[in-house]
């Protein structure tokens, strides 16, 4: 079921929790709301449940109006962050309460319950648990309750707050390939809320970037990788060097620190955005760049290693981090105290009064 | 590492915040043992005196059964009417935001801060003929002070804050996702409250009543004043012992007492038991 979200907002108190936004879900479509703490994606996604109710505008599932309506009439499905299972209740009840609290024309009879519930808990591969008590579950297993529960009134749309959360990587990892397998299978809208972007870009079909209750960007993962169109969503997809360039003689210039610049940059002052591995490392400055630096550690992450640097006489408020292949980095014999120079390949630049960046490419 | 770990060296001892077991446990049982197994030996041993027959006789004298009767039905309606208000006590001050909330919730504890014959004393006189409540009841017919009514109303009073102060940490402690979790899933607020919260409340809501209700079985002060005390009618077991303690007959007291005793000691224990299974099955084993 497609999901049309108008002009809603919302404020607790004084605090503006959501400024009036728009959204669009299509059916079958897999959303991820992206944010940090306190941008209002947890508030959008219980406005879209009805566990919230909205200052301002109108929420429509289908051709449905559901603005109005109460929770427990919309019917969608909610996950929750600790799961909320029934404590006092078996899992095969849990799953089942759904089902038994239908108004007696719709419910089924109990054996069709039963089957039902069975047929759910196969469906999350945990049939052999169903008469344990919550306490006596993993957090990946109660999260997967959590799910066939959710999904045993046959919901349409499938909101999940954080689902993975609370749980170790490996488990996540599993997981999350599991509910998209389920999603492509059975079909439903879902929206999901999280504040790790490796999750959201390889979850969704399309991630929704939020701030302080505005949405950033939408677009799909590999659009949203490719071309990040503010700063903010830069910053919050990570991995990026950020370099803060005076212009003056073909070059920006911060401290000693020199980069050069393509003829496709505006010759202005601004932000230069590079990505951990759009890097050469060398010992000497080259004809691009001279960005002296030292580094302070050394760190071999998977296919990569990842080098940590400050900079030498000029400015970065953060600690530059740089990503080698082994070997590039066998070939230098890089230590830990040495003074490098860094080349860009590519990067973005942000003129100081612009809101887009500009895509650059440095030839070598 | 391996060689280190099969050579015998000392472990070190874990620090804890309490002495050890041995001071602790030792000062606990012997605090217990001064406060309530003496004077309970005590108690046995005046019984002791006494021949079987004997004491047989006095437990179930016709006017000392009619009180067993009195005072258990009127601890078991009283308890039973505090189930009810203290739980709604406990939903109001954990759910809602009122102001004069804290006050409300200081004044729950005035039955435990007020001595009980002060309790009693004030209850009767507003519920005599003559007093504010009781002039009102009186027009309608309905007589509360010197009757088994009366004995119920001081057995309540003195007893609510047992259900509220147990009730309102489970309450406060409840995750409104489980609810959210309950109406997410189609449930009328009837269905999330009788499937959802009653029975995460039900195992403190069952030790509230059963606390409220040995209490009321042991409640004197509040009572011999608004009872009226007519023999068969509205005398309570506290009452007769009292009487056999004035015609200085110390073995008929400690036998009477005795059968409070032992019925509190069984209520508690059973409470405890199946409160014990009941929570094992929330916690896990």
């Amino acid at each position: 079921m497609s999901i049309l979200i108008e002009n809603i907002s919302k404020h607790f108190g004084q605090f503006q929790a959501l400024s009036p936004l728009s959204l669009n879900i299509n059916e079958g479509e897999m959303i991820g709301l992206l944010g940090p703490s306190g941008s209002g994606k947890t508030t959008l996604l219980r406005i879209i449940a009805g566990l919230e109710g909205a200052d301002t505008g109108r929420i429509q599932f289908g051709d449905r109006d559901v603005t109005n309506l109460h929770v427990r009439d919309r019917r969608v499905g909610f996950v929750f962050q600790n799961y909320a299972l029934f404590r006092h209740m078996t899992v095969a009840d849990n799953v089942a309460f759904g089902l038994e609290v239908l108004p007696r024309k719709e419910r089924p009879s109990a054996t069709e319950i039963k089957k039902r519930v069975m047929h759910l808990l196969d469906m999350v591969q945990l049939a052999h648990l169903a008469n344990r008590f919550p306490s006596q579950l993993s957090g990946g297993q109660k999260q997967r309750i959590a799910l066939a529960r959710a999904l045993a009134t046959q919901p349409e749309v499938l909101l999940l707050d954080e689902p993975f959360g609370a749980l170790d990587a490996k488990v996540r990892k599993e997981l999350r390939r599991w509910l998209r397998g389920l999603h492509d299978e059975l079909g439903f809208t879902s929206v999901f809320v999280t504040h790790d972007q490796e999750e959201a870009l390889e979850l969704s079909d399309r991630v929704v970037v939020m701030s302080n209750g505005h949405i950033e960007q939408i677009d799909q993962p590999g659009a949203l990788y490719a071309s990040p169109n503010s700063r903010f969503v830069f910053d919050f997809l990570g991995n990026v060097n950020v370099f803060e360039g005076r212009f003056e003689e073909g070059k920006w210039h911060n401290g000693i620190a020199n980069i050069e610049r393509p003829n496709t940059a505006e010759p202005k002052d601004g932000q230069l955005y590079i990505r951990s591995h759009e890097f050469f490392v060398s010992p000497s400055p080259t004809d691009t760049a001279s960005l002296p630096l030292r580094i302070i550690a050394i760190n071999p992450i998977g296919a990569e290693v990842r080098l940590e640097l400050t900079p030498i006489d000029w400015n970065s408020n953060e600690v530059w981090e740089i990503d080698l292949p082994h070997k590039a980095f066998d070939k230098n014999c890089f230590e830990k105290g040495q003074t490098v120079y860094v080349t860009p390949k590519a990067g973005y630049f942000f003129a100081a009064d612009a809101e887009k960046p500009i895509l650059l490419n440095w030839e070598h | 590492m391996a060689t280190n770990l099969s050579v015998d060296h000392p472990r070190p001892r874990h620090k804890r915040v309490l002495p050890g077991l041995g001071l602790s446990l030792g000062t606990s049982l012997l605090f217990i043992s001064l406060i309530m197994l003496l004077p309970m030996a005590g108690l046995v041993m005046q019984t002791a005196d006494m021949g079987w027959e004997q004491y047989w006789s006095v437990i179930s004298d016709e006017r000392v059964v009619a009180s067993y009767k009195v005072t258990l039905w009127a601890a078991f309606i009283a308890s039973i009417f505090n189930g009810f208000l203290g739980l709604l006590l406990a939903w109001v001050l954990v759910r809602y935001e009122f102001p004069g909330r804290r006050i409300l919730d200081a004044l729950v504890d005035l039955p435990f801060a007020l001595p009980t014959a002060v309790a009693g004393i004030t209850l009767a006189t507003l519920y005599a003929q003559n007093g504010w409540y009781g002039s009102i009841l009186e027009s309608l017919g309905i007589k509360v002070a010197y009757t088994p009514v009366g004995i119920v109303l001081a057995m309540a009073f003195t007893s609510i804050p047992f259900v509220v102060r147990t009730v309102q940490p489970v309450l406060e402690e409840l995750s409104p996702e489980e609810e959210e979790a309950g109406m997410t899933l189609g449930a009328s607020d009837w269905a999330v409250f009788r499937r959802v919260i009653f029975p995460a409340l039900w195992p403190a809501l069952m030790t509230g009543v059963a606390l409220s209700f040995t209490r009321s079985l042991g409640e004197f002060g509040a009572v011999i004043f608004i009872a009226g005390n007519m023999p068969y009618v509205s005398e309570i077991t506290s009452l007769m012992i009292f009487v056999s303690l004035q015609e200085f007959d110390f073995p008929a007291a400690s036998a009477i007492a005795s059968v409070v005793l032992m019925a509190s000691l069984v209520l508690l224990f059973a409470i405890n038991l199946w409160q014990a299974r009941y929570l094992r099955r929330l916690h896990g084993r």
